[in-house]
């Protein structure tokens, strides 16, 4: 027991919100004789203004200038063409010509489309896994549904990074599967470090977050639909295509969201089983910020890849506009 | 209704549910054109009835014939009856007019010919012109209308249909009542009706089958239901009544509450136990020094139609309706006419 002390700083943010909070309490008591429910979202409210608009912001800002500070389109462009400031600078002493001869085309674009192109195929991957998975544990006949929602929600209690690791001793020239596969008189595979490896490390981290939006709005539904189906002259294949997939649509919207999102942004796993070899979007910005040390177009990335997610949720919110599939998007 | 044909045929079903048993050798048969209703307390194995013959049960021991056929393993979708479910069970994905002809649609029909008996149904349950609405945006009684059109466009044998008023006010549900009725009628399709409520039961039905703890206790036309109740539970759950032990001194003379009365039934032997039922409205009050039984009036409620009166006599207390009121505390003096005494054999007490 040595090191049990709040650090000052949380005593600091939990002093200030209490103080924040019985000061609105007050005021709002005074103006409506009484309390407003929206003011319990004060304390709450600060810390995001402080943590998310701010740096919010200053991602922006970083992205609109170059490294004197001065406004710049410059960063974008480099997005659309790795060599854009090379090529400027270029033409500013050797003249048009020799500019011509730096090459076009970028890097970070073709990275982004790679990203999204692993982000679909993992989507695409955890779906047709997730919800055959999803419609058995939902299924009230099978005792067996709810053990599987305990096996499905062990591995998430683990942390993040320690799973994605674990797979290395799994995946591993000497790891276990290859030990396995010399015994059996396959010999040895490359497992790892390639796309395969990168694909499945990122199915095996996302898919619960498939499973349980799907579960959920599953398990939700009336049996008694299905029930009328039947009645109505539907197989189990039909009951299931006309009324039980439209009806859990909100939780495979939402299944979608979750795994997508991450997807595209992970950077570790990537890093761990891909080795260096697939580089995803999420890998680049972290590079461009602390290898290259260039914040300006790290944040241009950032705020291209955040602009690309906010699309999509707005695109997902039309589908589920009553967030019934737990209301994640 | 005997000249008809039997539809449907429960073949001494039995259904147990781990271990425990929901309903204990059901022997039944519903004619065409009838209108049955199973009614019972909950728990009484009415709705898992109607589900073995939906098909979303299947009995533990006994069969299912359908027209003299055999049905009893046949999934629910292969069967030409349709439900009518307790909440309606309306696809929420789906608008009014896609509801009902979610069922046509999976026969291959066309579409002009889907159109034509869509709207017949709208018409037929009074929801024209709410074929565009979605199904959220109806009332109760609506939702009901529409779950019952989607059954019915289907031109089913036989129609099930379990609690569907259950959910309504009074006044919607007694206009619904009737116009079940008259669609039944219209349309001349074999209406199995689940309910505990026994007005409903009385109002609609051409056969009650009284249930209870997974058996069948009477089957009879409704008025057989309420005069000729075969125990204490009916003449109990079917209307109000006074249920008294007696004796039967010999045919045509009961003896109960220490006083002889002559009655209409026979047959049951000398000196038997039985259980005696008056209605409260057969209950005629007269002067102390002129009735059969004699009595304090406990108290008085007003009822609209009646009021209804607990007369205390010497070991029971009777419900009493009448249009005229005893003050409470007033002497009065009972007397039944043998016509309206109803006796029954004893049910043993456990079953009570």
């Amino acid at each position: 027991m040595t090191d049990l002390q709040l650090p000052a700083w949380a005593g600091w943010a939990m002093g200030l919100g209490l103080l924040l909070f019985i000061v609105l309490v007050a005021i709002s008591v005074r103006r409506n004789h009484g309390i407003k429910r929206s003011i319990f979202a004060a304390p709450y409210s600060l810390w995001m203004i402080i943590f998310t608009i701010l740096p919010c912001i200053l991602i922006a800002y970083y992205a609109l200038t170059d490294a004197n500070g001065r406004f710049t389109f410059d960063n974008f462009s480099s997005f659309w063409d790795s060599n854009h400031i090379m090529r400027e600078n270029l033409r500013a002493v050797a003249g048009d010509e020799m500019a011509a001869t730096v090459a076009r085309g970028s890097v970070n674009v073709d990275t982004l489309v790679y990203s999204l192109w692993m982000a679909f195929l993992c989507t695409a991957v955890s779906l047709v896994l997730g919800y055959p998975a999803a419609l058995f544990m939902a299924d009230r006949k099978m005792k067996l549904g709810a053990t599987l929602v305990v096996l499905f929600i062990i591995p998430m209690w683990m942390n993040f990074l320690l799973r994605t690791i674990a797979w290395m001793s799994l995946l591993e020239d000497n790891g276990l599967i290859n030990a396995f596969l010399q015994w059996i008189g396959v010999g040895k595979a490359q497992l790892m470090y390639n796309q395969e490896a990168v694909l499945l490390g990122m199915v095996y981290n996302f898919l619960p977050f498939m499973v349980f939006p799907i579960y959920t709005s599953l398990s939700k539904m009336d049996p008694k639909l299905a029930e009328a189906a039947q009645d109505l002259g539907c197989n189990d294949f039909r009951t299931l295509y006309k009324v039980t997939m439209p009806l859990s649509l909100p939780g495979v919207i939402s299944g979608i969201t979750m795994v997508f999102m991450p997807s595209v942004t992970t950077f570790f796993i990537p890093r761990v089983l891909g080795g260096g070899n697939t580089r995803m979007f999420g890998d680049l910005i972290e590079s461009t910020f602390k290898t290259a040390g260039n914040w300006n177009l790290g944040s241009a990335l950032s705020l291209i890849m955040m602009i690309l997610i906010l699309i999509s949720l707005s695109i997902l919110r039309k589908a589920d506009p009553n967030g019934e599939g737990g209301g994640i998007v | 209704m005997s000249e008809q044909p039997r539809m449907i045929y429960l073949d001494h079903v039995s259904k147990e549910y781990d271990g425990v048993t929901v309903l204990d050798d059901i022997n039944l048969y519903i004619l065409k054109k009838e209108f049955v209703t199973l009614l019972g307390p909950s728990g009484c194995g009415k709705t898992t009835t109607l589900r073995i013959i939906g098909g979303f049960e299947y009995p533990s021991t006994g069969r299912v014939l359908f027209e003299g056929k055999d049905i009893t393993g046949m999934p629910p979708y292969k069967r030409r009856v349709n439900t009518v479910f307790q909440k309606y069970a309306l696809f929420p994905h789906l608008n009014v007019r896609d509801n009902i002809a979610f069922g046509l649609k999976l026969k291959k029909m066309s579409r002009a010919e889907i159109n034509k008996r869509v709207d017949k149904m709208l018409d037929l349950v009074n929801m024209s012109g709410y074929g565009k609405r979605s199904v959220d945006s109806l009332s109760g009684g609506q939702q009901q209308r529409i779950a019952i059109a989607r059954s019915l466009v289907n031109e089913p044998e036989v129609l099930l249909l379990d609690e569907p008023l259950g959910a309504l006010d009074l006044k919607l549900r007694k206009e619904m009542q009737l116009e079940l009725k008259s669609m039944q009628q219209q349309l001349g399709i074999t209406f199995l009706y689940v309910t505990h409520d026994q007005e409903e039961a009385l109002t609609m039905s051409d056969t009650i089958v009284v249930m209870n703890a997974g058996h069948i206790l009477q089957i009879g036309t409704p008025k057989t239901i309420y005069d000729e109740p075969a125990n204490a539970f009916v003449a109990n759950f079917i209307g109000e009544s006074n249920i008294i032990r007696g004796t039967m001194v010999r045919d045509e003379l009961v003896c109960f509450s220490g006083v002889d009365f002559p009655c209409v039934d026979s047959g049951f032997g000398e000196n038997a136990p039985v259980d005696v039922v008056v209605r409260p409205e057969d209950i005629v009050i007269v002067g102390e020094d002129i009735g059969q039984l004699t009595g304090t009036v406990k108290s008085v409620l007003f009822k609209g139609v009646h009021y209804e009166m607990m007369i205390e006599s010497h070991d029971f207390t009777w419900k009493v309706h009448s249009t005229t009121m005893q003050p409470a505390g007033s002497r009065v003096g009972l007397s039944i006419v043998p016509f309206n005494i109803h006796i029954m054999h004893p049910m043993k007490e456990e079953a009570r």
